[in-house]
């Protein structure tokens, strides 16, 4: 039996993992379902695309490092992309969520956010059309593994990055003041602010943390698939079935429910085709809500 | 003149089955504060039900009973009913936003089966020759458009009419008072689950019959009549029209649906070929900004909830 369908779900997976770090964190810290959370992982990607293109046309050249079918012009424009759309998600906060969050009625929240997706994905669609974009036309050459797994330089470099990010998001919640005070108000927000947490502190850092992770997540799709305005919708399913699976408000959680999301998701193509690959997120979920509602590290229901 | 009344009992027809959704989006959220992302999904749900129950025999395709439009409509009612049913005795018992993830995955699922499962739905190409009401008359546009006004117009009328009584009724007053106060109704005795998963049923029927009345007045349907845009123009008529208020409800889904049409037909007339898409996309944007903006600034609507108490009672 092939065995690479495991290694192309742990890709997926690490992706989807990456973005659900960032629902996860909103619907804790936050407490709604960000439905927007999918168009920051697009809007990530269409930053990068074009601040990459923007240096390779002013430096020249779209040098590539080593192996891999990027350069640093797609490294640094990567970057500064988790910082705008850090600052995207930050602006969404100021102009509408933080107006409704006043009024204390979540669903309503959710609501807008479903509406700020629409607006958000239909600009993309505006400004680049619906064409599928790509970082780089080349075809890389995947090398064998062993037991019949391949894998380009490309999807190993991705799986180290990922790797890198989750323990460095692992410390950073556990051990930097920032950390313990979002995980303060994600367990009991009236009693962080009297405790003397700076509560819009956290709620600026789980927007910026959640934004950039979301950009990083898509910039991997757009350079392992492709990059298109529906990428961030389409997964919007797999991120908030990997959050409530991995159990709201658990960063490592998040990232656990990605990689079983997308294993699950590349197995079911082995065995049902790719028909209906996106129903298996829809699976997962309504299994997590009927066994274990808190999901696998999540304390509360 | 006679061609401007056909295109206007053509665009009221249209209109009010976005309205009969809208008031069965008004029983869940309007009334008892759930908040759907499927609306496309049981809309589906019903306008393919009916279709397979009434459509002539076809070969290769499941289904083709040659049923009785009428009985098309009620199963249509009754599958979508079932299946939310279902899905809200999952997930009503969760927190409130697991219900939205929940519906939103299953528009998802069903948009799947539509595309996929082509022995079924027919696919991509979906399902074509569907008996419309008053087909007889179809070589006649201005009657037939008519006729079908006068008969969703009566659904419409009656639907609005049983919801007013309903909601004024001790049921209505009960998922208020849940929506309003959950321990305060518990403590009364009321199974809060049980009446909001009664409600979330009773509204998703009312989408499916809007499905299959839409499905027997164009004569066909497709998987992509039934995509998210579909959910989000609902929730935007429900919202602008003034949510809890079945005028308002009405009154939204006629509003929206003819801004959505004069920007659609004036994008057709006057934006060049090669740029129609990106000005489509602006339509959304635009519903997307005035949605969000009416949330912040107008979350009442244009109509407002209507202040309902006991018969009994004089307010």
């Amino acid at each position: 039996m092939n065995l690479q369908f495991i290694a192309d779900g742990l890709i997926m997976g690490a992706l989807i993992g990456l973005g659900a770090i960032g629902v996860t964190l909103t619907y804790s810290i936050l407490r709604f379902a960000n439905f927007a959370h999918g168009e920051f992982l697009a809007w990530g990607t269409y930053f990068t695309l074009a601040l990459a293109s923007g240096f390779g046309a002013m430096f020249g050249g779209s040098g590539t490092i080593g192996a891999l079918s990027f350069g640093w012009p797609v490294l640094l424009a990567g970057i500064l992309a988790a910082l705008l759309t850090g600052l995207l998600a930050l602006v969404l906060d100021r102009i509408l969520f933080a107006k409704l969050r006043e009024r204390g009625n979540a669903i309503v929240m959710v609501m807008a956010s479903f509406g700020a997706s629409m607006a958000l994905r239909s600009l993309l669609e505006f400004f680049f059309t619906s064409e599928p974009a790509y970082f780089s036309r080349d075809i890389q050459i995947a090398s064998p593994l062993g037991l019949g797994i391949r894998l380009t330089p490309d999807q190993v470099f991705l799986l180290g990055l990922t790797l890198v990010i989750v323990i460095v998001m692992e410390r950073f919640m556990a051990l930097s003041p920032t950390g313990r005070a979002m995980r303060a108000v994600s367990e009991n927000p009236v009693l962080a602010r009297v405790s003397g947490v700076d509560v819009d502190h956290v709620i600026r850092a789980t927007w910026m943390i959640g934004g950039a992770l979301a950009c990083a997540a898509g910039v991997m799709l757009g350079i392992t698939v492709q990059i298109r305005p529906f990428m961030g919708f389409d997964l919007l399913l797999p991120l908030f079935a990997a959050a409530i699976l991995g159990g709201i408000g658990s960063v490592p959680g998040a990232v656990i429910g990605g990689l079983i999301v997308g294993v699950a998701e590349a197995s079911a193509v082995q065995i049902v085709g790719a028909d209906y690959r996106a129903a298996i997120a829809f699976l997962i979920l309504i299994a997590v809500l009927l066994v274990k509602p808190s999901g696998l590290f999540g304390a509360r229901t | 003149m006679l061609d401007i009344l056909a295109y206007a009992a053509f665009f009221l027809v249209t209109a009010l089955t976005y309205g009969i959704i809208c008031l069965g989006l008004n029983v869940q959220w309007g009334q008892t504060g759930l908040f759907n992302v499927g609306v496309a999904g049981f809309v589906a749900i019903g306008a393919y039900v009916s279709a397979l129950l009434t459509t002539p025999e076809t070969a290769g395709r499941f289904g083709g009973f040659g049923l009785p439009v009428w009985f098309g409509w009620i199963a249509a009612m009754v599958v979508s009913g079932a299946a939310a049913a279902l899905i809200g005795a999952i997930t009503l018992r969760l927190r409130a936003d697991y219900l939205a993830i929940t519906t939103f995955g299953i528009a998802i699922a069903i948009q799947l089966v539509a595309l996929n499962a082509e022995t079924l739905t027919g696919g991509p190409f979906g399902i074509g020759f569907i008996p419309r009401a008053f087909g007889g008359l179809e070589d006649r546009p201005i009657i037939f458009n008519l006729a079908n006004l006068a008969m969703v117009g009566t659904v419409t009328a009656l639907l609005y009419y049983a919801l007013e009584r309903l909601v004024r009724s001790p049921w209505g007053r009960v998922l208020r008072a849940i929506r309003e106060d959950e321990a305060a109704a518990l403590s009364l005795g009321k199974n809060a689950n049980l009446f909001r998963i009664q409600a979330f049923a009773l509204g998703s029927a009312i989408m499916g019959l809007a499905g299959a009345v839409q499905a027997h007045f164009i004569g066909f349907i497709a998987p992509e009549n039934y995509i998210s845009t579909l959910t989000f123009q609902v929730w935007a008529m429900l919202i602008i029209g003034g949510s809890g208020n079945n005028r308002g409800a009405l009154l939204g889904a006629v509003l929206v649906w003819g801004l959505w049409s004069v920007t659609g037909a004036m994008l057709a007339a006057f934006v060049p070929g090669e740029y129609q898409a990106r000005a489509a996309a602006l339509q959304i944007v635009l519903i997307g900004v005035a949605l969000a903006a009416l949330l912040v600034l107008r979350p009442r609507g244009l109509l407002g909830e209507e202040k309902m108490i006991s018969r009994f009672l004089k307010g």
